[in-house]
């Protein structure tokens, strides 16, 4: 847990520091003399990147931010290994997950039919569900939350219901939807929906709802209305929210994935770890948690990386 | 027959059961390529009337009639430069006046008339070196300066002003002023403007109307400022008919229509 939320600020501060941030502000004090009313002429451009020492800046950053969770890391595996190294530990240490799981590890991709296959085939099996599930939560979620935020009526009779609806627990869908769909397949993806949606609902109708005046005003003024306004307002406006519930919502799709394939079977990560433990095998539990972290942690920058592209410029100013 | 005419508005707010009477029985006549300021202390209302004009509000009682014809909705015939620029974020320079172009001459103007239409009123307000920054990017006056020139690239029948050099520093506000000054002499638009700058008043306005203070505030006095064209900041500094039109507001503002000190904060 500990390296994870290290890994995090090291793939953030770079490109935060040097990329989005400081770059608008060398630029704006460069230019702002330019404001007198004779200029016409290209105001001096200032390059960041040919700075002397650029390089070397870089990579000292680089060795401080990746240094300490690296440090940590070995910290953490040495504690590991020194504590389950005993005859009698109930669980494996790190050098023994490792021979036990070299095969698992060195060939993800294997595939000796049935339920027998590597572990990148049971991510990908998982990460496919995640993504029917989470793709069907954001354009249904993006839709109730533009409703509910514009619609004072819409929101005085769904939230309520929603409110009370978000706090059941993803699994506890499941049998209902076992019950109604009579299909797994169908079921794992609806567990997912379910938990994806309401986050996306919430923080889109939040952010609709926080549209400045001074944005309508000038749609008012303009005459710009219903899909111009959604298009050209509305979403650019709400953007920043709505990101924040897509965050979220791909969090809690994919701590969701693992426990429903645990009931539902077949194939998938959650199906794995389900079957290892079945089997005795901790060590491979241990490296499907390590995989399972390592693919959540990826697809959470990945929906952040997509924000920050798109809304880029619109928390700003 | 005035170009603009504000006739017996009234304005009451309704807020938690109680009524606020802003406005009563504000009337004002203004000509075609006037320039009219507005000045009144905080709080009087003077915004009010400007949203009323530009439709953005309805007012409870009277109206407002532009070239014949009433006002009841917002519209690019009445565009508003918004008092904190109102720039759209996620836009560039260009996009955003763009955005009010596009969507004002779309049918009327074709693709690239409409491109250089959106140039021309950048060049206007010499923003050109930046078309493709985004509001962030570029300081306080510039955004004021694009905001201008999304207004004037409606065309509007009259230009809205809402308090619009309020948030910048006393230098860059001398700069637009003037700005604002050249583009009016140029194009002879019809502007309302609010402020509460008794100097900026004076020296931009054919006409001063002075604000009584509110709860039902109206128009209490309507100065006219007899000050040739094009004017120049400098050589007014000493003017007798700049300093006596300027004693005139001030009067109006600290002596006759001053604030309560217990109202003040």
């Amino acid at each position: 847990m500990t390296s994870i939320t290290h890994l995090r600020a090291v793939t953030k501060k770079p490109e935060g520091d040097s990329g989005f941030i400081a770059k608008p502000d060398v630029a704006e004090t460069a230019k702002a003399p330019a404001s007198s009313p004779s200029t016409n002429e290209v105001p001096p451009v200032q390059e960041v990147a040919k700075e002397p020492g650029f390089f070397l800046k870089t990579s000292k950053k680089f060795v401080s931010n990746v240094m300490p969770p690296l440090v940590m890391l070995f910290l953490f595996v040495g504690l590991w290994e020194i504590l389950c190294s005993t005859p009698d530990s109930s669980l494996p240490s790190f050098s023994r997950t490792i021979s036990e799981t070299s095969e698992l590890i060195m060939h993800p991709f294997y595939d000796n039919g049935g339920n027998d296959v590597g572990l990148g085939w049971q991510i990908l099996a998982s990460l496919k569900r995640v993504a029917y599930g989470y793709s069907l939560a954001v354009f249904v979620g993006i839709a109730i939350g533009v409703l509910i935020g514009q619609f004072s009526l819409a929101m005085k009779g769904l939230d309520p219901i929603f409110q009370v609806l978000r706090t059941v627990p993803p699994l506890a869908w499941l049998p209902l939807s076992l019950a109604g769909f009579q299909d797994s397949h169908p079921s794992a993806i609806f567990v997912i929906f379910i938990t994806a949606i309401w986050p996306i609902i919430i923080n889109t109708s939040v952010g609709v709802r926080n549209i400045p005046e001074d944005y309508r005003n000038v749609a008012r003024v303009i005459h710009l209305k219903r899909f111009g306004y959604f298009w050209k307002i509305m979403l650019p406006a709400a953007a920043p929210y709505i990101f924040s519930g897509l965050r979220i919502g791909v969090g809690l799709s994919w701590l969701a994935i693992v426990a429903a394939e645990m009931l539902v079977g077949g194939v998938g990560i959650g199906f794995f770890i389900w079957d290892a433990w079945n089997s005795s095998l901790i060590s491979d539990i241990i490296i499907a948690l390590i995989y399972v972290g390592i693919v959540g942690f990826m697809l959470d920058r990945l929906v952040a990386y997509f924000g920050q592209v798109i809304t880029r410029g619109t928390s700003a100013g | 027959m005035s170009y603009l005419r504000i006739e017996n508005v009234d304005m009451t707010f309704n807020t938690g059961g109680r009524s606020n009477n802003i406005l009563k029985n504000v009337n004002l006549k203004v000509e075609r390529g006037e320039f009219i300021s507005i000045i009144g202390h905080s709080g009087c209302g003077k915004s009010t009337v400007l949203n009323i004009v530009a439709g953005l509000l309805k007012a409870t009682n009277g109206g407002v009639i532009l070239d014949g014809k009433e006002v009841n909705e917002p519209g690019p015939d009445r565009s508003v430069v918004f008092q904190n620029h109102s720039l759209l974020p996620w836009l560039t320079v260009y996009e955003n006046v763009a955005l009010a172009v596009d969507q004002v001459f779309g049918r009327s103007k074709t693709k690239a008339e409409r491109h250089d239409w959106i140039v021309k009123n950048l060049e206007l307000v010499h923003m050109t070196h930046a078309l493709h920054k985004r509001p962030a990017e570029i300081s306080g006056g510039m955004k004021q300066r694009v905001g201008i020139a999304r207004a004037l690239a409606m065309q509007p029948k009259v230009l809205l002003l809402d308090e619009p050099f309020g948030a910048l520093d006393a230098l860059t506000r001398a700069k637009l002023q003037d700005e604002v000054m050249r583009i009016q002499v140029e194009l002879q638009n019809t502007i309302l403007m609010i402020t509460h700058d008794v100097d900026e008043a004076v020296l931009l306005s054919d006409r001063i109307v002075m604000m009584t203070n509110g709860p039902s505030a109206t128009v209490g006095e309507i100065l006219t400022v007899p000050l040739a064209r094009p004017r120049k900041r400098v050589d007014l500094v000493e003017d007798p008919v700049y300093l006596q039109c300027r004693a005139t507001v001030l009067k109006f503002l600290y002596e006759r229509h001053a604030v309560p000190v217990a109202a003040v904060g």
